[in-house]
């Protein structure tokens, strides 16, 4: 063809950034083109996924979110290995949700037993995310840090109130950070700069955008991703330069329509099979957006989004 | 688009007449920049000067209508390729396969899903559209098949590659405007004209861009103005690098020939629904036209309605709820009030974890403009003096027994001015986050 196709000319890369050790550590980001743009540039790491396993049994799941699992669900070593061992997961993210002081408020030393047991258990790398309350966290994500010496968890999410007591602990025990921040390029930005100026290496961080769920704001984490990976590809914004994570699969799950039956809906069709599709259509959307590390629950879903990541980089 | 108000100005009669509404030439340039006016309100402008303003003015992706009436649906008119830079305009339809092979029950429970498959969310009605109507070689078969589908109201995609089917096919529903499925390098001369006599958009289908390429100017040659495009790949890494580019080239290249939408088909990608879905879900954000499916069920459309509607959002636009008072889980006159703003997004996560508390419940929505409670509370919409008239006015005293009102935990400065506001009413400051509601819902008292 006599015409040329535009291409885009990125000026920047995504670091490189290894959770996990030994033999079953892995990398991410390393980008060097827009998600999936194999055509003009690099995705030397495809993106991965994090199965969710949370630290309590989670009795509000959905029976058909709580099947997979239902004979591991009461014990979070068991989930986890369950997970790696007979869905392949390559990643786990354990959820601390029983340390939420709004909720059941587990003791910091409890929570982080139930840590140390799951990381010990399992060989692949493990996420740790907080309760996501900043002073409990605070304390909470400083003694996973500690314990997981020498294992190289991605701890999180590390927010503007907390940062430094976490993001200390986490530069002396050699740890990674997910760094949060709402909905917001320059918010994101500026975080990454404290961070960066506690003396967080430039290859332990993670930033996670705030997800929203399909139906739910999913547009505002899309475009806010774009304009992340805009920024660090074409408009040298180094501070940008990190991998993303997505914590997504609670986002999707809590909704109304993830809960209703067919009987009670008939429109809405198979509730088993639309929750999984609304799971992985949103996974799905979150990637082309530039999502190196997407948290999922349903391993049918997980099977889907990671098949297409197959598809778009072979 | 493409020409700036003083490149325009240098086109225009300079005599500051005043003829078009504009007090001068240049005031009238500006506002044909900024789309706001139109050329032809000036009486005096050049026919060169015509020729080359709408020429620039041309949108770099053709918009192009399939059907007719309400169920008309328009596509192209992109102009960015990140939604973020502006907006994405013409949502993707969503098509069902229906081939002359079926049996007549199964061809009308297809017609049947684009009844059924309707969902209401913020004031919208997100449905799919259209119908795909495919000839597997046997023409007698196949008009009939259209035939059948000519009295529904949907758009109509008709799929044949044999000009006598599809000359046929058009006699029965040309004024429906079906998109014509499609001109290849074997037909295009039969199919152009076909499509110029009936006056009906043209898919053009290649084996690669180039075919494309080549086609789209050929049949642009021929006059015809409405085409959509099919690369041809159907690989998944392959149709998406096509949908890139396609974009691309129209976008940054205003490359003529692929100034048009596309079609895609996941209904040939795939072996399964499941799969099928998430390669639909990667044409809503990248770039489809138009989106074929093998079939409908209500569990593969509403994730992929609910997809389209979030990339197809304004950005520069919140959703709004509209205000008033909405009873969620049953509630009665000893049932909790709260107050929110009407960000839908607000609207959509409180209404869920109310349903989820199960605690039949009162929810008044203000109008905040689309603002969320905290930034409308910053712009002064959610204070105690537009809060404490909208209560009173909302009628919500009337529909219970108790004096109580919940506001949201970020609107706590609000609670003084607020009690001034509404005298005997006991306020109560509610969780800051949604998530939170369910427990404080099951704890409150009237």
């Amino acid at each position: 063809m006599a015409f040329q196709i535009p291409k885009i000319n990125y000026t920047g890369k995504i670091k490189e950034v290894s959770i996990g050790s030994g033999s079953h550590a892995i990398k991410v980001g390393g980008e060097s083109c827009y998600p999936f743009h194999l055509f003009e540039g690099a995705m030397p790491n495809p993106p991965r996924v994090a199965f969710e396993v949370w630290d309590y049994p989670p009795e509000e799941w959905q029976e058909w979110a709580i099947e997979p699992y239902k004979d591991v669900i009461n014990d979070p070593v068991a989930w986890a290995k369950k997970s790696q061992d007979t869905y392949g997961a390559e990643l786990i993210a354990l959820l601390l949700k029983s340390a939420d002081p709004n909720g059941m408020n587990r003791d910091v030393e409890q929570v982080v037993a139930t840590v140390k047991s799951v990381a010990d258990a399992i060989t692949v790398p493990l996420l740790v995310w907080g309760c996501v309350n900043d002073e409990k966290d605070a304390a909470l994500l400083r003694r996973v840090a500690e314990l997981c010496e020498g294992k190289n968890v991605a701890i999180g999410p590390l927010v503007e109130k907390n940062y430094k007591q976490i993001g200390a602990m986490a530069i002396g025990y050699n740890q990674v950070v997910m760094a949060s921040t709402p909905i917001d390029v320059n918010l994101a930005k500026q975080l990454n700069i404290l961070l960066g100026n506690l003396g967080m290496p430039d290859d332990r961080m993670l930033i996670d955008p705030t997800t929203g769920g399909l139906g739910y704001g999913l547009e505002y984490s899309y475009s806010v991703m774009e304009r992340d990976r805009m920024a660090a590809l074409t408009q040298e914004d180094v501070k940008l330069q990190y991998p993303l994570v997505c914590n997504m699969a609670h986002e999707v799950w809590k909704t109304k329509e993830t809960k209703v039956k067919k009987e009670d809906n008939p429109k809405l069709g198979d509730e088993k099979k639309r929750s999984i599709l609304m799971e992985a259509v949103t996974a799905m959307s979150l990637l082309v957006a530039g999502a190196d590390i997407l948290i999922m629950r349903h391993p049918d879903a997980i099977t889907l989004v990671r098949d297409m990541i197959k598809e778009l980089t072979n | 688009m493409g020409l700036t108000g003083i490149q325009i100005f240098k086109l225009l009669p300079k005599t500051n007449c005043g003829d078009c509404g504009s007090p001068t030439c240049l005031a009238f340039a500006m506002a044909l920049a900024a789309g706001k006016a139109e050329l032809e309100k000036c009486p005096y402008v050049s026919d060169e000067a015509k020729a080359q303003l709408s020429e620039a003015s041309a949108p770099p992706i053709r918009p192009v209508t399939i059907g007719t009436g309400e169920y008309a649906v328009k596509i192209g008119g992109e102009t960015v390729l990140f939604r973020h830079e502006k907006t994405f305009f013409n949502k993707p339809g969503l098509a069902i396969l229906i081939t002359d092979a079926m049996a007549h029950e199964e061809v009308d429970r297809r017609f049947n899903k684009l009844a059924e498959l309707q969902f209401e969310r913020v004031g919208l009605n997100l449905r799919p559209e259209l119908l795909a109507l495919k000839d597997t070689g046997d023409k007698e078969k196949f008009v009939d098949l259209v035939k059948r589908a000519a009295p529904t109201p949907y758009g109509i995609i008709l799929m044949s590659s044999d000009a006598g089917t599809m000359k046929a096919a058009l006699e029965l529903v040309k004024d429906k405007k079906p998109l014509i499925y499609a001109a290849t390098k074997e037909n295009a001369d039969a199919f152009g004209a076909l499509a110029k006599e009936s006056a009906c958009p043209l898919a053009v289908k290649g084996e690669n861009l180039d075919d494309v390429v080549a086609l789209s100017e050929k049949l642009t040659g021929m006059g015809l103005k409405d085409l959509v495009l099919d690369a041809g790949a159907r690989s998944v890494k392959g149709a998406f690098q096509d949908q890139i580019f396609i974009r691309r080239a129209a976008l940054l290249s205003k490359f003529k020939p692929l100034g048009f939408p596309t079609i895609t088909f996941p209904c040939e990608m795939a072996d399964n629904v499941m799969k099928e879905t998430l390669i639909a879900s990667l044409f809503v954000a990248k770039y489809a036209g138009i989106i074929v499916l093998s079939d409908f069920e209500g569990e593969n459309v509403f994730p992929l309605l609910l997809e389209r509607l979030n990339i197809y959002t304004d950005p520069q636009r919140p959703m709004t709820t509209e205000q008033g008072i909405y009873p969620i889980n049953n509630p009665d006159q000893n049932s909790p009030v709260l107050v929110t703003c009407n960000f839908s997004l607000t609207y959509f996560i409180v209404t869920g974890e109310i349903e989820n508390s199960r605690v039949p419940t009162w929810l008044c929505v203000m109008d905040t403009e689309g603002l969320s409670v905290m930034t409308a509370w910053a712009a002064g919409k959610f204070v105690g003096d537009a809060v404490g008239p909208f209560i009173k006015k909302s009628g919500i005293a009337d529909k219970v027994a108790h004096k109580k009102l919940v506001i949201p935990g970020y609107s706590a400065g609000i609670l003084g001015d607020l009690e001034e506001e509404l005298p005997g009413w006991e306020i109560t400051v509610g969780p800051r986050e949604a998530a939170h509601l369910p427990a404080f819902l099951k704890m409150w008292k009237a």
